[in-house]
């Protein structure tokens, strides 16, 4: 019976019952329907499918194979995670929209056609626009409505891309696209944007870090992953993709390096961890897609955890700026050591799950002849250390002492935290039970001499080359500031023209009310003149007058009568 | 205090870390690396690579700061 539900609606209807249910129980709600949902997947496994009669056609409301159900798996762990992270935080509309919005993305994962993709990604752009909003502050709202419009336009175009392919092919299965099919562009544009891909990317800097300490963890796993999914979906193999993917990979890590707020630092950490899943799914080889799935599970995860350990810092110390922070390790040694297993997981430490996923990637392009592709990879992969690995857990934890002491992060979020941070290093350590669960057979072997010798070589460099930075005053220091990026275009170009544009309409309007108001008056004196009391025709004349008038009307019209 | 506020302590970790990594560079006379491309089987390519990355990488962002920095109320105003 319980297969028959789509395992996204579970999610989405526990979100719907949650304020309907007593406060003491909510907390249960939010860790039993992903347990369930997650269960259900393992117990449908592949080849499931459930098709729907609407709107006069078929829709494949679920559709599992090894693709779908890797992205399923990972969604439902992430959504149990943040189902035990916010324990405590059943108030107001987070929780209930947190729910239906990872419902709504793994419905997505596993809709088979377009319609019903379309319909999902809508749904899970304003149930998360709404997570945003709970952030509560004035920021949050309006970088919640900028992040809505983006996430609007990406739907818009995913149903333009989809009505042009209905009418060119007469199917609406989402299946191979490719960019030369009908509505490829469109497609691979509104993918594009959930990916963040270069130029299209602001929306992720700019929203996830004002939402709420909980929210933003919910907000990291799925958003950017439906993108990822969508794309290993639909294109694999557009050699574009690589070039994108590497532009991604490598520009976020400059942004990283001087921002200060800590969880923005992650948010373009993330936009970097999707650059080689993108370079991946560029690439479309066996090595690359199997590596774009495995580094977005395991990317899922660690990013996950990193969120928790800044939302416990902000929690605790009440900051996420590395200005503010500092010294933290004395009141949070727990979260301290939780954060470096996050930190060393994403850096691609041996014995952590990033180094199990993002090397097939990186092996896949050296082996297809991508070597400058490689080597900017490989620079990314230094940079990520450097400002994800290091920068994380030294400008909250370490560094100068702030002087802040605080409590320790809450038992329910060193729970969610450990739980996360026992699955990186899980993966790190037996990849086997990852490899198992990607789309292709696996037959890379991640733990040779060679592998282990040269990743440590790269890490424990970039790690000398911060120490030597820091330790000889190069390293540029934490300041309160905001950093420009495609954001200022509409948030001050974009202001500025429109308020350009409102300054000539009202110039322009003006003029036209002036040019109005002389003619009326050049009109209105017209009329006094002929018509006003002094007006010619406002006259009394006399009646002799008349008679004469008339007298000489009837001899021209005698005068006519005789010689016509 | 805790040990790591002691000055002499970070030095000790720092001085380890370069003795570390040293050992790490020596490790490519004993461990054959298979290399994936043209040059990354040369002599410490990997530890090399690593340090001149990061610290091109902060010395470029810290020349972006001077373009994109702003006031932290910047959006504010």
């Amino acid at each position: 019976m319980i297969s028959e539900i789509p395992a996204g609606l579970i999610l989405v209807a526990a979100g719907f019952l949650l304020p309907l249910v007593p406060p003491a129980l909510r907390g249960v709600l939010g860790i039993t329907a992903p347990a369930l949902a997650f269960a259900q997947l393992v117990w449908i496994g592949s080849g499931y499918r459930l098709d729907v009669e609407a709107f006069g056609v078929t829709l494949a409301l679920v559709r599992t194979d090894a693709l779908s159900l890797a992205f399923g798996y990972v969604f439902t762990i992430a959504a149990l995670l943040n189902g035990i992270y916010s324990w405590q935080a059943h108030r107001g509309v987070e929780q209930p929209a947190a729910l239906i919005y990872a419902g709504s993305a793994l419905a997505a994962i596993f809709a088979g056609d377009l319609l019903s993709l379309f319909v999902f990604w809508e749904l899970s752009a304003v149930a998360s626009a709404l997570v945003i909003w709970a952030g509560g502050s004035s920021r949050a709202y309006r970088a919640g409505m900028r992040y809505l419009l983006v996430q609007l336009a990406s739907g818009m175009l995913l149903a333009a891309g989809a009505a042009l392919r209905y009418t060119e092919t007469g199917s609406l299965a989402f299946d191979f696209i490719g960019l030369a099919s009908p509505g490829g562009l469109l497609l691979i544009v509104a993918f594009g944007i959930k990916c963040a891909f270069p130029l299209l990317h602001n929306w992720l800097q700019d929203a996830y870090p004002e939402a709420s300490a909980t929210g933003t963890v919910v907000l990291s796993a799925f958003t950017t992953k439906i993108g990822i999914y969508a794309l290993a979906r639909g294109f694999p193999g557009e050699e574009g993709l690589i070039y994108v993917g590497a532009a991604m990979a490598v520009f976020p890590i400059f942004f990283a390096v001087i921002e200060n707020d800590l969880r923005r630092v992650l948010a373009y950490s993330l936009n970097n961890q999707l650059g080689f899943m993108v370079v991946g799914i560029g690439l479309g080889t066996e090595l690359g897609l199997n590596g774009a799935v495995a580094h977005a599970f395991a990317d899922i995860l660690f990013k996950g955890l990193l969120f928790m350990s800044m939302g416990a810092v902000l929690l605790r110390a009440g900051s996420v700026k590395a200005t503010d922070l500092g010294g933290l390790y004395k009141s949070m040694p727990l979260t301290t050591i939780l954060c470096i297993v996050g930190a060393a997981s994403i850096s691609a430490f041996p014995l952590f799950s990033g180094f199990v996923t993002k090397s097939m990637i990186m092996t896949s392009a050296a082996q297809e002849g991508y070597t400058l592709i490689w080597a900017l990879l490989l620079f990314a992969s230094a940079g990520v250390f450097h400002h994800a690995g290091i920068k994380i857990p030294f400008f909250a934890f370490f560094a100068h002492d702030s002087g802040i002491r605080c409590k320790e992060a809450p038992p329910h979020m060193l729970i969610a935290m450990a739980l996360a941070a026992a699955l990186c290093i899980g993966i790190g350590v037996y990849p086997a039970a990852l490899y198992a669960i990607l789309p292709l057979p696996v037959s890379y072997e991640p733990y040779t001499a060679s592998h282990v010798l040269a990743q440590l070589q790269l890490l424990i460099f970039s790690a000398l080359a911060f120490s030597w930075l820091m330790r000889n005053g190069i390293y540029p220091p934490e300041l309160r500031s905001v950093n420009l990026d495609t954001d200022w275009l509409y948030r001050r170009l974009g202001l500025r023209l429109a308020a350009g544009a409102d300054a000539v309409l009202h110039a322009l309007f003006a003029a036209c009310r002036d040019a109005a108001g002389v003619l009326g008056r050049a009109g209105q004196s017209a009329l006094e003149r002929f018509h006003g009391s002094q007006g010619v025709f406002a006259r009394t004349w006399p009646s002799s007058a008349m008679a004469l008038g008339i007298m000489l009307m009837l001899l021209a019209f005698l005068l006519s009568y005789y010689f016509a | 205090m805790s040990w790591l506020d002691h000055p002499e302590n970070v030095a000790r970790l720092y001085r380890g870390l370069w003795v570390f990594g040293g050992l790490l560079v020596l490790a490519d006379l004993v461990v054959h690396r298979h290399a994936e491309t043209a040059f990354d089987g040369w002599f410490g390519f990997y530890g090399l690579y690593g340090f001149v990355a990061c610290v091109a990488l902060v010395l470029a962002a810290k020349l972006l700061r001077r373009v994109v920095m702003r006031r932290e109320d910047y959006y504010d105003q």
